[in-house]
């Protein structure tokens, strides 16, 4: 009996463990990875559609092509189903291999357990006018808004699509009841108003392992860099602060 | 309980310990990837959303 009662004990323990420490690098390594191969995958994409994007030298003395412009217009992606991944999710501020899938819907089951990053149907999506919303775990299934609350004003939040590159740059914080749907208005907690900006939230739990308020960061944007341009400064100069 | 397990475990010391040990690694496996996922919906539930 003594030694079931110790099993039972240490298994507890193991659990204690998982929950705040083993269980996150599974998952977030997990996430990681699928993220990166998604990656490399959209960038083989788009060389196999150009395959002028990295000219070679030749003899005939043409002149090189225009550089990509670095900078573009936004294209605004369709809003992506349940589940549906349409996006990666970069923040230099939580270290150079953070990296997680963005899907459509902010359901545990099918969006923010499995996959990571969850987008508010019928919030903007990246890039468009207005504030495109999204919720992830703050603990646990790698938590990938874990260090919302480390984030410093101006740090940049990356996400990719298939067509390029779209920049945020954080800007505040804010602690709100898990009621208040008026952060993801598209001028966020001003009712009624049209946006006439580009903004981004991310809602999350708090305090961490609770469910009695929500943290809730804000970004604004700052640009959208083509496939064609390559990695925007933003995500490959490291954090700036 | 342990005890008996070591008994009925055949070879030498040092075989019985290897299977030990692989069979904690199995266990392990097991309540990393699938009890404690399963186990922490009732433990810790968690909503991250506004609604």
């Amino acid at each position: 009996m003594g030694e079931v009662l110790i099993t039972v004990g240490v298994v507890a323990l193991l659990y204690v463990a998982w929950q705040l420490w083993i269980g996150d690098l599974i998952f977030a390594a997990q996430k990681a990875a699928v993220a990166k191969s998604l990656s490399e995958e959209w960038a083989q994409e788009a060389a196999a559609v150009a395959p002028t994007a990295s000219p070679s030298p030749d003899a005939t003395g043409t002149p090189a092509p225009e550089p990509a412009a670095v900078t573009a217009d936004p294209i605004v992606l369709p809003e992506a189903d349940d589940g549906q991944v349409f996006a990666n999710l970069y923040i230099p501020r939580f270290g150079p291999d953070y990296a997680v899938q963005i899907a459509g819907g902010v359901t545990r089951e099918k969006t923010l357990d499995p996959i990571g990053v969850g987008h508010y149907p019928g919030t903007s999506m990246p890039g468009a006018v207005g504030n495109a919303a999204f919720a992830a775990h703050r603990t646990t299934y790698g938590k990938p808004f874990n260090r919302i609350a480390d984030l410093h004003v101006g740090d940049a939040i990356v996400i990719e699509t298939p067509e390029g590159w779209y920049t945020y740059r954080f800007r505040t914080l804010e602690y709100v009841t898990p009621e208040s749907v008026d952060v993801l208005l598209p001028v966020p907690q001003e009712d009624g108003v049209d946006a006439n900006g580009r903004y981004l939230t991310m809602t999350s739990c708090s305090p961490m392992f609770s469910m009695s308020e929500r943290i809730v960061g804000y970004s604004s944007f700052e640009s959208f860099t083509p496939r064609s341009a390559g990695p925007p400064a933003s995500l490959t100069g490291g954090v700036t602060s | 309980m342990y005890g008996a397990l070591w008994r009925v475990l055949p070879g030498p010391w040092w075989v019985r310990l290897l299977i030990l040990l692989v069979a904690v690694a199995l266990v392990l496996y097991g309540l990393f990837f699938y009890v404690f996922p399963w186990a922490s919906e009732f433990i810790n539930p968690q909503e991250v959303t506004v609604e």
